[in-house]
């Protein structure tokens, strides 16, 4: 089965390990996994600032990239909803890509989903150990029904103590931009969401965004909190504590 | 109402440092959400009930000018005097006309935000009529000279303790603590106001083209005195709210209360289809309704259309991360939200509100809840293409966006380019593995929290480096 990996910018930028636990696991799924070399963004920035036209052309560029694989897997639910619940609409003036979209959008799985409902994965190899809270991004939640597939991932973990905190479907006030043209705002609600965490004792935060992932560290950092790891769910299923880059 | 939303930025940072308002807001919140979250969870069948609805409202914009014909000449039938203002001067107009030909000294009002949008009130007075609230949110920010801040809550954004004072002062009477004895009280004061006055206003939360009749859904008693005591009633409403039948009203009944409040259903269900009958015992002797059109048939016939179906139960700002911390004044309109941020720049022009459809994270929390389906991301989605097309974006963001996608179409320079970053960012990141201080945009970042460092090479290269080894 060829795999299309797409890791998207910020993984590519900020945070490797998240790539890197990604082709392990669909390695161990027993997937070729396929890394188009000239991938860089799904094109949301643009789509959610109003920009619609760079928003096609990247998005077109995504559509052809990935034209020659079974399945595309992403580990964000931000970009996987981007590609899912919206490229249509992109394209909608744009009949002869509008095809292209469908066929790719049916295609395309968040991780955790393609883990849990694709290839069925139900054992890891991982040194972590530990409570865990999940962090519900909203892009995966509300546009991609990635609820239970982490959790049931994690369960399968012998050491890891899922403790759930409240409102963990409430958004982080990530926003993309909003993050930084709305500071004000967007750091009183990630301060809630911090707190709420916190209230775990959790060991680790762990979610599948990288948005969500940078805001909430971000946060916990500023207020002083050294403590809690903050991770992403592929990280977690291979024992990545998100330093590695090699 | 005059509109401010062109403060948002300042408005909203200053409402999170005002802590009663925080306080009042989060015992709001706690209040609307977790109702909502029970009794929708009673329903089996919620998402079915959902998907009905909106095809039903739907279908009324669909043929919104046969089922407001038809729900005219059935008005008329019943003996209602049916008005139609294009403007908000017009509505204003309609009505002090009302109320000078049947010499109304005094009106008692009921909630209305048509009303708010018109600025109906200060108008009235201004021709010398008195004007009394007497929902009790409306009645305490009417005292308080104030505008609502939420579109079933009116004085959701004050505290008990605020209502207090506010009463002490303007009552004249000894300070009360107690939510019930403050209740009393403005009912004590209401009362002689029902018994003599000559006009009641109400809005309309639905028109059914069925029968010709107005509805208001209400907790509190006064919209049921107002609607019957007077000798004249006028209901205030807008177009979109024609729905075809009483069949279609119990199914948006099954929504709007449990939406709005988490109740199964309100304490009054109020419908009026024409005046006083000669065998009726109470009633008004003139019952005239004046439909407002301002924005609606504008909207009506573009890409903002689903934003009509909205049925006013507010559950998309009860569920906005951030209606929930600035609360409803910063959106400096008569709707403040999700549905605010769409409707006010749809209403007034998207120049006069830019901000608000920005000031969203779109997570949809706003859409799942919507009991008719609105997808408000969507919409503010679309309000930020016209921003964007008619140059409306600040410098600044204009700017990033062409960088970013000069980039990122060009993947040989953004590998170099995230190359680049991924190495700065890990040296300046230093032994705490945190950016606490960035400059340009990222100033607006690190202000308020660190950027965890980039770990020095992207996985791009990694991946590559290490698939190239593996093969030698």
């Amino acid at each position: 089965m060829r795999v299309g990996l797409f890791v998207t910018c910020l993984a590519d930028v900020m945070r490797p390990s998240i790539g890197l636990a990604a082709v392990d696991l669909l390695e161990r799924a027993g997937c070729q996994v396929i890394f188009p070399e000239n991938q860089t963004c799904c094109g949301q920035p643009a789509y959610n600032a109003g920009d619609r036209l760079t928003a096609q052309e990247l998005a077109r560029k995504v559509v052809s990239e990935f034209a020659d694989v079974d399945y595309v897997v992403i580990p964000s639910g931000s970009c996987g909803g981007m590609i899912k619940a919206h490229y249509e609409d992109l394209f909608s003036d744009l009949p002869k890509y509008k095809a292209k979209a469908q066929w790719l959008s049916a295609r395309t799985y968040e991780l955790t989903d393609f883990l849990v409902n694709v290839v069925h994965m139900n054992s890891f190899e991982t040194s972590f150990q530990g409570t865990i809270t999940y962090h519900d991004s909203c892009a995966g939640l509300r546009e991609l029904n990635i609820k239970q597939q982490p959790r049931q991932l994690l369960r399968t973990l012998p050491n890891v103590e899922l403790r759930e905190m409240p409102g963990a479907e409430q958004c982080c006030g990530f926003g993309g931009t909003f993050s930084v043209k709305y500071g004000d705002i967007s750091s009183r609600i990630v301060d809630l969401k911090c707190d709420d965490l916190e209230g775990t004792e959790a060991d680790a935060v762990v979610l599948g965004d990288l948005g969500c992932m940078l805001n909430i560290e971000g946060k916990l950092r500023r207020r002083g909190n050294h403590k809690t790891k903050v991770l992403h769910i592929a990280e977690v299923l291979t024992g990545r504590n998100g330093e590695e880059a090699e | 109402m005059e509109i401010t939303s062109q403060d948002f930025k300042a408005v909203s940072s200053a409402k999170l440092k005002d802590e009663k308002l925080q306080k009042a807001l989060f015992q709001a919140k706690d209040g609307f959400v977790v109702s909502r979250a029970k009794v929708i969870k009673d329903l089996d069948n919620f998402e079915d009930i959902r998907q009905a609805a909106s095809e039903v409202r739907d279908h009324c914009l669909a043929h919104l000018d046969e089922y407001l014909e038809a729900w005219e000449v059935r008005a008329q039938a019943s003996g209602t005097v049916v008005h139609w203002a294009e403007s908000y001067e017009e509505l204003n107009a309609i009505v002090v006309k009302i109320a000078q030909n049947n010499q109304v000294k005094k009106i008692i009002k009921s909630k209305s935000m048509v009303g708010e949008e018109t600025g109906l009130n200060e108008y009235v007075e201004g021709h010398g009529i008195e004007v009394k609230e007497t929902d009790l949110g409306e009645y305490i920010i009417q005292q308080a000279g104030e505008y609502p801040s939420h579109i079933i809550a009116p004085a959701t954004h004050k505290s008990k303790e605020d209502v207090s004072e506010l009463f002490a002062k303007k009552h004249q009477r000894p300070r009360l603590n107690d939510a019930e004895k403050l209740t009393h009280e403005a009912r004590e004061i209401l009362r002689p106001h029902f018994l003599d006055a000559d006009m009641g206003i109400t809005g309309a939360n639905f028109m059914i083209a069925e029968t010709g009749s107005t509805v208001i859904v209400t907790n509190e008693g006064n919209g049921r005195m107002t609607t019957t005591m007077p000798r004249v009633h006028v209901a205030i409403s807008s177009i979109e709210k024609c729905i075809p039948t009483l069949d279609d009203f119990a199914l948006m009944m099954r929504l709007l209360p449990r939406s709005a409040t988490g109740q199964v259903i309100s304490n009054y269900v109020s419908m009026t289809t024409g005046p006083k009958r000669e065998a009726d015992l109470d009633g008004p002797g003139e019952f005239h309704v004046v439909i407002l059109d301002v924005g609606r048939t504008r909207v009506l016939g573009s890409e903002l259309r689903d934003a009509l179906r909205c049925i006013r139960c507010g559950a998309c700002m009860n569920h906005c991360p951030v209606y929930q911390n600035v609360g409803g004044h910063a959106y400096g309109w008569v709707y403040p939200g999700p549905i605010g941020s769409v409707l006010t720049p749809a209403y007034n022009g998207i120049e006069n509100a830019i901000d608000l459809p920005n000031a969203a994270t779109l997570c949809n929390q706003c859409g799942v809840v919507c009991p008719v389906k609105i997808p408000l991301p969507d919409l503010m989605r679309k309000l930020r293409e016209k921003q964007y097309e008619k140059n409306l974006k600040s410098k600044t963001e204009r700017w990033s966006l062409k960088v970013f996608a000069y980039v990122a179409i060009r993947p040989q320079l953004y590998s170099i380019v995230t190359r680049v970053m991924a190495r700065a960012g890990k040296i300046l990141g230093g032994n705490s593995g945190q950016i606490k201080r960035m400059i340009f945009v990222g100033q607006d970042w690190t202000k308020h929290r660190d950027l965890p460092t980039p770990r020095g090479r992207t996985f791009r290269d990694v991946y590559l480096n290490k698939k190239k080894t593996s093969k030698r």
